[in-house]
């Protein structure tokens, strides 16, 4: 295999990341509004938590993206 | 059939607009061109401007616009109230302005301009803008923390009730998640911004091959990829006011940890 075949088979694997992350920002919102339906009245003091934890969560989806541009562009 | 290849990164190029030759700063090295980049910041800041300004008339009956740019910096002040306390009210200059420019920015660089010729240039798909705007967060960070606290700022990094054995492991972990929050800030903000751009720009090279390639693929390619399309747009306005809002959260509960420690 050369490297160039190489590069972009590792792009593609990254593209595994984001479909982690994408996971991870559904169980996000998921257990935000589980919480939310239990309890609306303490739902709307926590909507910064809910937008950090969607932060981390994406953050590494974005990552994921960042190593295949890499692959690809470099 | 002509190969048309669509690049989807060249909506990020940036170019000089009057040449660069009498830009250079003499023997510096250094080259101050006005870019598109530098356009639309400019551009930016202009719109942002008349924005606060239409909503700075003081009336004690706030008219719509007046209402419009309250609702804003009353979110801003709303946010850094819950996230930093009383002291929090000092920094609503600042991350209001950050969060502002960032959604502008971000919501300019979606706006269909090209229909009427205009390219709009979205300057938070590029690192060196955002990075540069999780520096200066970082440099307030930095700078309250070491006025406020003098070296005690260093026990940010030793969280309240540590075992004395765990601190050897503890401290270093929590100094590089110090040190990676301003390329985490930046970073997130750009691959977020540049992703959409990039995924809008595939799905319109889809239409456009998919309408050249002949009837069949325009209906079975093309407008299923447009439907997406108008879908993905709505996906990315709706990205470009969360990355906006998630930079101004972060920021404040950075300076949260220089203001409080913890």
């Amino acid at each position: 295999m050369d490297a160039e075949a190489a590069k972009l088979l590792g792009a593609g694997l990254a593209a595994i990341g984001a479909g982690l992350a994408s996971i991870g920002v559904g169980n996000v919102f998921a257990k935000f509004l589980e919480g939310a339906l239990r309890n609306p009245g303490a739902a709307d003091g926590q909507q910064g938590r809910l937008f950090i934890g969607f932060a981390g969560a994406e953050l590494l989806g974005l990552l994921a993206f960042v190593i295949a541009a890499l692959l690809i562009f470099q | 059939m002509a190969e048309a290849k669509v690049d989807p990164m060249h909506q990020f190029t940036i170019e000089p607009l009057f040449g660069s030759e009498s830009w250079a700063l003499g023997a510096t090295g250094i080259n101050i061109a006005f870019t598109n980049s530098a356009l639309w910041m400019l551009i930016t800041t202009l719109v942002l401007f008349a924005f606060v300004m239409g909503g700075m008339k003081r009336e004690l009956v706030p008219g719509r616009w007046q209402m419009m740019v309250e609702t804003f910096t009353g979110f801003i002040d709303q946010m850094l109230e819950a996230n930093i306390g009383k002291a929090g009210r000092k920094y609503v200059p600042y991350v209001f302005t950050l969060f502002m420019f960032i959604l502008f920015a971000n919501l300019l660089g979606l706006m269909p301009l090209g229909v009427i010729g205009v390219h709009p240039f979205t300057f938070t798909s590029h690192f060196t803008v955002t990075g540069v705007l999780a520096i200066m967060s970082f440099t307030i960070v930095l700078a309250v923390g070491f006025f406020k606290h003098g070296l005690h700022f260093f026990s940010l990094f030793l969280p309240h009730g540590t075992p004395w054995w765990m601190a050897p492991v503890i401290a270093p972990i929590e100094f590089i998640s110090f040190m990676v929050r301003p390329f985490s800030l930046g970073l997130r903000l750009f691959v977020a911004m540049m992703a959409g751009h990039v995924l809008l720009e595939v799905l319109s090279s889809f239409v456009i091959s998919g309408g050249n390639a002949g009837p069949l693929f325009a209906v079975g390619i093309g407008i299923p990829s447009m439907i997406l399309m108008i879908g993905i747009c709505a996906l990315e306005l709706l990205v470009a006011g969360i990355q906006a809002y998630v930079f101004a959260l972060l920021t404040a509960l950075y300076i949260n940890d220089a203001e409080n420690l913890h």
